[in-house]
């Protein structure tokens, strides 16, 4: 059966040398069709329905469609359609694909997986009638056409070879190579391009708006405004010789024509700015860039600048160039610039936006202006548009030539009317890559049945902790409760502690489906008005949650602490609780401070509000740092589900109770698994951030005249505590809010990874730390959960959890998914101050952050909220002129000068101009400025807009 | 770029084979007159040569003489030319020396050394060409040249690797599967008894999957023990046809 065959391979590896590689054909691939009576059954994917209904008026008779590599990779969309089915995906083309572009490989994975997709991989290269060696001279592109050519040629004989069923099955080979099509005609296949094929197709208009642009013809001015982007093999040799470096291509959200390009193995930014230097890089591709000549670095113009999306005609991107290029930089001021040379990899993903309406009514042209401000806008082509101007629409970019300003795209699918909450929700969430379709049957399958009862061999396995008076202390509304604690006397005089969290590796079971979700999703995600589970509700709003009063299965600590906090001993067990009551941060913080009160939970809630404060105490003393960062809360509405109040969130004695005591169940089990693992520990750890993070903050501290000491944790936190201003109470919490902006993120690893010096967390000052007390909603904390169990035999280890790069890749996958999280969090946010301020005015108390070049950053503590105040636009000339003052850091306008943590008054509201964008307007209101500053607003309630006031908006 | 994908969704792996399937494993007795027995095997492209002489009396110090068995002596060398990239291979690097204690231990186990008291027996290996598995290729070589030298063994020893690939072991594993990472067993058996006389893992494998990864690579050894044998077969009527020994 095994037929040997051997070819030769030249690679590169330093030298070249000759890789000799077995290659056996076989004669036992099946071709997928169900109506085949000559192949042996098939065993793996789906098959090809023995009747397809691909109805074509190129091809009358039924027919399995084969794409080319192209095709496949750049007719995503289509192929993904649910109308497209029955494909011959070929080894060949699945290779291909795979070594092209990942995320291209894992969609079509995902539609080989579909059952009512029906594509099938054909196995043509192990096939020893469809093999076929590469000949002399031969490109490998060449042979592979060849093979694909040869796999059609295949299918047709095959398929109506003697002994097959009467019905006549045809193949169609789709490929937009017309060299390939013209030989596959020659050798008498079916061969047309997708664009002639998709057209040919019965009621598939909708298809055709899917196809990828890659032919479209460019605008009216066909001429070539962007320069060559230079062949991969000389940006290969360029790179090696030190004349290009290669990066990752970050475009500036706040104006358009800056970017910054992080340098592989180089801790510094390279700048670059203006289109021709950014020679159509868009966000997160990877790039090779040249260096400027010294003469020639810029620096970021801290100016805001954002392209409209309103104005037609747009300066010629030639002007855009030169008006940077006059601009005098001095010379202190410049920074590494440099210039987008080649492409080493587009990272193109689909984006979210809306239709510009298009200046000629009834063209197919328009241009999409994508909802993320890094990505530039899209030109597609649809004959929809009159249905979609309403809507928020997913468009991918196909292509982007050298005499398209902007990149070329089509439309993949709509989302819904612009400015319903629900579309915004779903454009928030494709935005942030946050998997939220609904749980799968496969995941609901590995949810426990109903009614669940506790056995008997649950009790004998676990320690019964049902008497002891637990409770939960938690924000309001909490549903998803992943902690309760206890603290109670014991005989010898000392406390015994208990902190509980509920028990999820019980229910997620290693390797299941539920498993490899949570494992995706790595985190639930918390919008203002929704969350995101990671493990569906019965799980995490039920049976998992400790809720009170009901029986629940716990992963506890136990301490044995003295009454000044010392521990005395730690044990680790699996055990069922029963929660007497769930309180909220203020029921608790009540309890604790009200004198009558002496039950039991009372008494435990005391001690533990006594013992956290000694704790937090010594973690302050070993350099831990207490940040700032303003947080909002919205009351909702439960019938419209509007926002109908805001308010920052209100932090009591009983956050910081429970928050210890969850931070000293972190410490003891990452100390425990990391004993037990020293390889596979799944740790937390936050780097110091570098010196120059803390720039700002230490200027603005100066200003004051307060000396910041950066050089240690332990020095920060005292420097921070000192910095006060006993006549604004406010301006500590705005330096800490500084300073937890310059902080790195915290991020998730394996212990094995990395040296253990590295292992540190700067802002809790602890050696080592983890996530243990969040089951529910955090994924990281299940395989910490699954280490601990192993450690005190528990439960059963299973392969991958000992792997140390497995679990690393985990944890890369859950730090993604964490920054994402709290991207979507606050853009949630955003959105309801947005929907809140929509039909209110109000003057609001503020502080200045930061000062910019032609704005100052505002912070309204009474929302928590932060916003720009803009003091010119940068294009018109406003009256009032502000001089700005680098080195002071100041902006004046008269007698007025602005510092970092002045106190202004500021009328709060929103410009609706931007549909997509809605934006908080802030406007002065003091100190008054004449020209500038709006009159004070007459009441603080919240009341419609009027038209007087409409008209101050235009004044700037 | 994309890494390599040892077992694919279809179940192939990088070579067209199924995970169970061996590699085309051909082989020859008697290759050289000079030695008393000698073998030539080729598993996939790995290839190797084994020469045994003895049992003979002991040469060199008679302080090695063992007087109840007999004395195995191995040796085991690389061409220069036997994998991609040419470098002198001295004889005795730490590989090698590594490599001829592991056959030595081998047949310890595998020849019936009672029946040869003080006397030697020398097992050459010399391996052609390299493409993973050099182990295995060597025992099955020497098995088939001890064969060959009529010298008696407890059964055939037939040796095989085995690895571990998406939850899904893989047997005789080649320079690709062997370099990729993940982990390697490797077995020499004697299939009849299904008595392990060496068995080596390298790489990281969990406890749950070890006896899965070696059941395949014994499976392996039965396999390769069916092909040998058929070949020793033919290749004893081919020579008593020759010397007309046949009935
Ligand atoms: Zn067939």
């Amino acid at each position: 059966m095994l037929t040997s065959k051997t070819f030769v391979k030249k690679t590169k590896r330093g030298r070249i040398i000759k890789i000799v590689r077995e290659h056996y054909l076989r004669d036992d691939i099946t071709c997928g069709s169900e109506s085949c009576q000559i192949c042996d059954p098939f065993d793996f994917g789906q098959p090809l329905v023995a009747e397809p209904e691909n109805k074509s008026r190129l091809c009358l008779t039924p027919h399995y469609i084969i794409p080319d590599t192209n095709v496949v990779l750049h007719q995503m969309d289509v192929m993904e359609d649910s109308s497209v089915q029955n494909v011959v995906i070929l080894q060949t083309v699945l290779d291909e694909v795979r070594h092209r572009s990942s995320p291209g490989y894992k969609r079509l994975k995902s539609m080989l997986a579909n059952p009512s997709k029906h594509f099938f991989t054909f196995c043509n290269e192990f096939n020893k009638n469809t093999y076929v060696e590469r000949q002399k001279g031969e490109s490998s592109n060449d042979r592979n056409d060849r093979a694909i050519r040869e796999a059609t040629s295949w299918y047709q004989d095959h398929l109506r070879s003697e002994g097959q069923s009467d019905l006549i099955i045809d193949v169609v080979l789709l490929t937009n190579d017309a060299d390939n099509r013209r030989k596959a005609i020659q050798q008498g296949l079916k061969a047309f391009t997708v664009h002639e094929y998709v057209k040919s197709l019965e009621n598939c208009g909708h298809l055709v708006d899917l196809l990828s642009q890659s032919q479209m013809s460019v605008h009216s001015q066909d001429r070539l405004m962007f320069p060559e982007h230079l062949p991969l093999s000389e940006i290969q040799r360029g790179i090696k010789a030190g004349r290009y470096f290669q990066g990752s291509f970050m475009a500036s959200r706040e104006n358009y024509l800056e970017a910054n390009v992080s340098v592989h193995n180089k801790d510094e930014m390279v700048f670059i700015q203006g289109h021709m230097n950014q020679n159509r890089a868009v966000h997160s591709d990877v790039v090779a860039i040249e260096m400027l000549p010294e003469e020639e670095w810029s620096c970021p113009s801290s100016m805001v600048l954002e392209e409209s999306s309103e104005k037609i005609v747009e300066d010629s991107m030639e002007t855009e160039d030169e008006a940077i290029k006059r601009k005098k930089i001095p010379k202190e001021l410049r920074q590494p610039t440099g210039r987008i040379v080649g492409i080493i990899k587009r990272n193109w993903r689909q984006y979210c936006g809306i239709l510009r309406p298009s200046a000629v009514k009834e063209g197919t042209r328009h241009i999409v202006v994508p909802a993320e401000k890094k990505i530039p806008k899209i030109r597609i082509e649809t004959r929809q548009a009159a249905d979609l101007i309403t809507q928020r629409i997913v468009v991918a970019i196909d292509n982007w030539p050298r005499n398209s300003r902007y990149p070329q795209g089509h439309f993949v699918r709509k989302l819904g009317n612009i400015g319903d909450k629900d579309t915004e929700n779903e454009v928030l969430l494709l935005e942030h890559d946050v998997p939220h379709s609904n749980f799968s049957e496969a995941v609901l399958a590995c949810l426990p049945k109903l009614p669940w009862i506790i056995t008997d061999e649950d009790y004998k396995r676990r320690r019964d902790l049902r008497h002891i008076d637990i409770c939960s202390v938690d924000p309001p509304g909490c549903t998803d409760i992943d902690d309760a604690l206890h603290c109670r006397e014991l005989e010898n005089g000392n406390l015994e502690i208990g902190v509980h969290i509920a028990d999820v590796s019980h229910f997620i079971r290693p390797g299941t489906a539920i498993d490899k979700e949570a494992a995706e999703r790595g985190t639930t995600v918390y919008l203002t008005d929704r969350r995101i589970d990671m493990v569906p509700e019965l799980l995490s709003s039920n049976l998992c949650s400790l809720r009170s009063n009901v029986e629940r299965f716990a992963f506890s600590i136990l301490w044995e602490m003295t009454h000044d906090a010392d521990v005395v001993g730690t044990s680790f067990t699996k055990s069922v609780i029963k929660s007497k009551a769930a309180f909220t941060y203020a029921e608790a913080q009540m309890k604790i401070d009200d004198t009558a009160q002496n039950d039991s939970l009372t008494r435990s809630l005391r001690h533990l509000n006594r013992l956290a404060k000694i704790l937090k105490q010594r973690r302050v003393d070993a350099g831990a740092l207490t940040l700032a960062s303003p947080e909002i809360r919205f009351h909702i509405d439960s019938e419209t589900h509007e926002p109908i109040d805001v308010q920052a969130k209100q932090i009591m004695e009983t956050n910081s109770m429970v928050e210890e005591f969850m931070l000293l169940a972190n410490v003891a089990s990452a100390k425990k698994t990391l004993e037990e693992f020293p390889d596979c520990a799944c740790l937390r750890r936050h780097p110091a951030p570098p010196p120059s993070n803390f720039e700002p903050v230490i200027k603005a501290a100066l200003s004051k005249g307060f000396n910041i000491d950066v050089s240690k944790g332990k020095a920060l936190a005292d420097s921070l505590q000192s910095a006060v201003v006993p006549s604004d109470p406010y301006f500590n919490t705005m330096l800490r809010i500084m300073t937890t902006r310059c902080m790195m993120q915290a991020v998730y690893f394996c212990s094995g990874m990395i040296p253990e010096t590295e292992y540190f967390h700067y802002g809790l000052a602890a050696g080592i730390y983890t996530h243990f007390t969040s089951p529910i909603r955090r994924f990281s904390d299940i395989i910490v959960h699954r280490l601990l169990a192993v450690c005190i035999g528990a439960d059963a280890s299973y392969p991958s959890l000992t792997e140390k790069h497995k679990t690393q890749v985990v944890c890369n996958n859950l730090n993604y998914r964490h920054k994402m999280a709290q991207y979507a969090g606050r853009a949630s946010v955003n959105l309801h101050t947005h929907i809140f301020f929509k039909n209110r005015t109000t003057n609001e108390e503020g502080y200045v952050l930061f000062v910019r070049q032609n704005a100052l950053q505002v912070l309204i503590p009474k929302y928590g909220l932060e916003g720009t105040l803009y003091l010119s636009d940068g294009k018109t000339k406003s009256k009032p002129r502000f001089t700005y003052n680098e080195e002071a850091n100041t902006q004046t306008c008269g007698s007025v000068t602005f510092h970092v943590f002045d106190q202004v008054i500021i009328e709060l509201s929103i410009d609706q101009s931007n549909v997509q964008h809605l934006k908080l307007c802030l406007k002065l209101v003091k100190p008054e400025i004449p020209g500038f500053s709006v009159p004070a607003h007459s009441s603080e309630d919240s009341e419609p807009p009027k038209k007087k006031q409409k008209k101050g908006q235009t004044k700037k | 770029m994309a890494g390599l994908e040892l077992l694919s969704d279809q179940g192939f792996r990088i070579d067209g084979r199924r995970p169970h399937e061996l590699r085309k494993i051909q082989c020859r007795l008697g290759v050289f007159n000079q030695a008393d027995g000698s073998a030539y095997i080729e598993q996939g492209n790995t290839k190797v040569l084994a020469a045994v002489y003895g049992p003979h009396e002991i040469r060199g110090s008679r302080s090695k003489v063992l007087h109840d068995k007999v004395l195995v002596n191995c040796q085991y060398s690389m061409a220069t030319f036997s994998t991609g990239e040419r470098k002198r291979r001295p004889r005795g690097d730490r590989k090698s020396q590594e490599m001829t204690m592991h056959l030595q231990q081998t047949f310890d186990a595998a020849i019936q050394t009672s029946l040869y008291p003080r006397s030697q027996i020398d097992i050459f290996v010399e391996v052609l060409q390299s493409d993973g598995g050099n182990y295995c290729a060597s025992v099955n070589a020497s098995t088939l040249a001890l064969i060959d030298a009529g010298i008696a063994l407890r059964d055939y020893v037939c040796a095989c690797s085995s690895s571990f690939v998406n939850d899904t072991p893989l047997t005789d594993i080649n320079y690709l599967e062997e370099s990729s990472g993940s982990p390697e067993i490797i077995a020499a058996t004697l299939p009849k008894s299904e008595q392990i006389v060496f068995l080596e893992m390298n790489g990281r494998l969990h406890e749950d999957n070890l006896s899965r990864v070696t059941d395949m690579a014994v499976k392996g050894c039965k396999d390769i023990h069916d092909i040998l044998d058929q070949v020793v077969r033919d290749h004893v009527s081919e020579v008593s046809t020759v010397h007309g020994w046949e009935n």
